[in-house]
C-alpha cells in the first residue's frame, strides 16, 4: 500500500500547487497589491487603500479583473489538460492534441466566421448575450467539424504520423480561410479577431463567465465518467468492445466532451497552444502510470497549475503590458513535446 | 458420443465473407466444455474472421452462431463480454500500464462505472496471473516485457474476464519454438483443468496436431472438424498441402517435400 500513499501525498501536493498559483495569478498584476488587502478582499471585507489607490478601488481589480481572470485559467487548464488526454488514448497518439489536430484551428475558424464574417454580410452582432452564445456556438461547431473529419477518417487509416499530417493541413486550410476573410474583414471587426487570437485568459467577461463554466464543468464531469472506457481503449477498440464496451457511445461522449472543452475555451481565450498535449504527458513522468483513474485528475490538476503558472509569468512584474499567454504555453509545452518524440518510446 | 456433449459454441449454417468475397458457406459445429481446438487453415481463409465474429466483432453473412445456448444477436455486449473472452493479435505496448492493471481491465464486464476492483476482483488478477504464472511480474509495465511474457498477461486478462469461453487469434504467431509450446501446454491445461473452451488459431500444424483435443479447419471455402487423428487418417490434412509441392507424412505428422 505503499505505492497508495505516495500517489495520494503527489496528488495533495498537486492541489496545493494549484491552490498558490491560483492565488498567485490574483496577487500579481500591473498594480501592485499587498497580499493582505488581496484576502480582505477575497473574503468580502473591506480593504484599505493600497497607496494612492482607493480602497473600493483595489477591492474591484481584485474582484472584477483578478479573480474572473484567475478562474478562468484555472478552468481552461483544466479544460485543455482533459481533451488532449482524451484525444491520446482515443487516437492512441502520444502526439494528439486539441492544438495539433486542429480542433482549435477549427473553432477559430468558426470564430472568425463569426466575428468577421456578420459584419460582412451585414448583420449586426446583436446584443452582448448573443454575441457571447454566437463566439460559442460557432467555435463548437468549428471544433466539432475537424473533430469529425479527423475522427471519421483515422477510422479508416491507423497509421499515426497520417492522421498528424491531416490534422496540421487541416488546421493550416483552417488559417487560410481566417486570413482570407481577415483581408476582406473592415478594421473594427479585424482589430477584435486579432486580439482574441493572440489568446489571453484575461478578456472573459463576466457574463462569457456563465457561459463557459457551467460548460466546461459538463466536459469535466463527463471527462471523469470516461474514465473506465478510456482505460479499455488503451487495449485497442477490439478488446474494449469484447470486454462489453457499447464503442460508438463512448466515441460519441468522447467526441462531445473535447469537442465543448476544446471549443469553449478556444470561443473565449482565443488559441491555446501545447497545453493539451504536453500536461498529460507531464502528468504521466509525474505519476509513471498509464491508468485514467490517475492520470484524468492528475491532468485536470496539472493543466490548472500550468495555465495559472504560464499566466503569472505572462504579466511580467514591472511592465504594464503583458505577454501573450500563448506565447508562455508555447514556450513551456514545445520542450515537452520535444522530449516525447526524442525518448521515441511507445507512449500509447 | 459427439451427440451427448454439450456445446458451448455452435455455428448454425454460418456463412462468414467481406464484401463480395464468401470466405465458407454453411458450417455447422459446436465446440464443447473443457476441449482444447486449434483453427488452421491457410492465410486468407477465414480463420480471423471466425474468431472475430463468434467475439462479436465482426457480423457473418448469414447464419446465427448460438453461446452457451443463446443467440449471439440477441444477447448485450455486456452478457456476450461475460461469456466470450478474446485474444487478439493486437500488440498492447502502452509504456507505464502496469501488468496488474492490464489482467484487472478483464474485469471490466463486472466493474462499477469507474471501474474499481472490489477484493473479490483483486483475488480474480491475482489467481489469473498465478494460472499464466506471471505473478511476480504484477507490478511491471507491459511495454517492458517479452513477447511470450506480454502473450501470458493477454491470456490471464482473458482469464480475469471469467468467461466459460476464450477465443485467441494465433496467439503464438511472434513466439520462438519453446514459448509455442509452452502458450499451448498452458491453454491446454487451462481448458482441461479450469474447464474452459479454448479454440485458437495458428499455423502451428505440428503444435496444434500434437497438444489439441480438436481440430477444425478451413479449407476451399468448406469447414472440417474433428479429432486430429481422425483428420489425419481421413486425409483432410493433406488438403492443406494440395497443389503445393509438399505432403503431409501421417505417420510423422510432419510435412514434407514432394521429391
Amino acid at each position: 500500500m505503499g505505492r497508495g500513499i505516495k500517489v495520494k501525498l503527489v496528488f495533495v501536493a498537486l492541489g496545493i500547487a494549484v491552490l498558490g498559483l491560483f492565488l498567485c495569478d490574483i496577487a500579481f498584476g500591473s498594480v501592485a497589491i499587498s497580499p493582505r488587502h488581496i484576502f480582505d478582499a477575497l473574503w468580502g471585507g473591506g480593504t484599505g487603500s493600497e497607496g494612492a489607490i482607493a480602497p473600493e478601488v483595489v477591492r474591484s481589480i481584485v474582484m472584477k479583473i483578478r479573480l474572473p481572470r484567475a478562474v478562468v485559467a484555472l478552468v481552461a487548464g483544466a479544460s485543455l489538460a482533459a481533451s488532449g488526454l482524451q484525444m491520446q488514448t482515443l487516437f492512441r497518439n502520444p502526439l494528439a492534441g486539441p492544438y495539433v489536430l486542429g480542433v482549435s484551428s477549427g473553432a477559430s475558424l468558426g470564430v472568425a466566421l463569426f466575428l468577421l464574417g456578420m459584419p460582412v454580410l451585414g448583420g449586426s452582432a446583436g446584443g452582448e448575450v448573443v454575441r457571447n452564445l454566437g463566439v460559442a456556438g460557432a467555435a463548437w461547431i468549428g471544433a466539432a467539424a475537424i473533430l469529425f473529419m479527423i475522427m471519421a477518417v483515422s477510422a479508416r487509416l491507423k497509421d499515426i504520423m497520417t492522421i498528424l499530417i491531416l490534422g496540421m493541413m487541416v488546421g493550416s486550410a483552417a488559417g487560410a480561410l481566417v486570413e482570407l476573410l481577415q483581408y476582406l474583414s473592415p478594421e473594427g471587426p479585424l482589430k477584435s479577431y486579432v486580439i482574441w487570437t493572440m489568446g489571453s485568459v484575461a478578456n472573459v467577461t463576466g457574463q462569457q463567465l456563465t457561459i463557459m463554466i457551467p460548460v466546461c464543468v459538463a466536459g469535466l464531469v463527463m471527462s471523469v465518467m470516461l474514465i473506465k472506457p478510456l482505460n479499455l481503449l488503451l487495449l485497442g477498440e477490439n478488446y474494449a468492445r469484447t470486454m462489453g464496451m457499447k464503442v460508438p457511445a463512448v466515441r460519441a461522449l468522447i467526441f462531445a466532451s473535447t469537442t465543448l472543452l476544446a471549443g469553449t475555451v478556444t470561443a473565449y481565450c482565443g488559441p491555446i497552444g501545447f497545453l493539451g498535449i504536453a500536461v498529460p504527458h507531464i502528468a504521466r513522468m509525474i505519476f509513471a502510470d498509464a491508468d485514467h483513474k490517475v492520470l484524468m485528475p492528475a491532468s485536470i490538476l496539472a493543466g490548472s497549475a500550468m495555465l495559472l503558472l504560464c499566466d503569472v509569468i505572462s504579466q511580467v512584474p514591472g511592465y504594464e503590458a503583458t505577454v501573450p499567454v500563448n506565447v508562455v504555453t508555447a514556450l513551456f509545452g514545445i520542450p515537452v513535446v520535444i522530449l516525447v518524440l526524442v525518448r521515441n518510446r511507445k507512449i500509447l | 458420443m459427439e451427440e451427448c456433449r454439450i456445446y458451448t459454441v455452435e455455428l448454425e449454417d454460418l456463412t462468414l465473407g467481406y464484401g463480395e468475397r464468401i470466405l465458407f458457406e454453411n458450417a455447422s459445429i459446436g465446440f464443447g466444455w473443457g476441449e482444447f481446438t486449434a483453427l488452421i487453415g491457410r492465410n486468407g481463409t477465414g480463420k480471423s474472421t471466425l474468431l472475430r465474429t463468434i467475439a462479436g466483432l465482426a457480423r457473418p453473412i448469414s447464419g446465427r452462431i448460438r453461446v452457451e445456448g443463446r443467440y449471439l444477436d440477441k444477447m448485450s455486449p455486456r452478457e456476450r463480454a461475460s461469456a466470450i473472452g478474446f485474444v487478439s493479435t493486437e500488440d498492447v505496448r502502452v509504456a507505464n500500464l502496469k501488468v496488474s492493471d492490464v489482467v484487472g481491465l478483464g474485469r471490466a464486464p463486472y466493474t462499477n462505472w469507474l471501474g474499481s476492483l472490489t477484493d473479490t476482483d483483486r483475488e480474480v488478477v491475482h489467481r489469473s496471473l498465478e494460472l499464466v504464472g506471471m505473478t511476480s511480474f504484477a507490478d511491471a509495465a507491459v511495454d517492458r516485457l517479452s513477447d511470450g511474457e506480454r502473450q501470458r498477461v493477454m491470456i490471464a486478462r482473458a482469464l480475469a474476464q471469467d468467461t466459460p469461453i476464450i477465443l485467441l487469434d494465433e496467439p503464438t504467431a511472434f513466439l520462438d519454438l519453446p514459448n509455442r509450446y509452452q502458450i499451448c501446454l498452458l491453454l491446454r491445461e487451462l481448458a482441461h483443468k479450469e474447464k474452459k473452451s479454448i479454440v485458437f488459431s495458428t499455423h502451428d500444424l505440428s503444435v496444434a496436431l500434437e497438444l489439441c483435443d480438436n481440430i477444425a479447419m478451413i479449407e476451399g471455402g468448406r469447414f472440417f472438424y474433428g479429432p486430429a487423428d481422425r483428420l489425419i487418417a481421413d486425409g483432410t490434412i493433406q488438403h492443406l498441402f494440395d497443389g503445393t509441392g509438399l505432403r503431409f507424412d501421417p505417420e510423422a505428422k510432419n510435412v514434407q517435400l514432394v521429391k
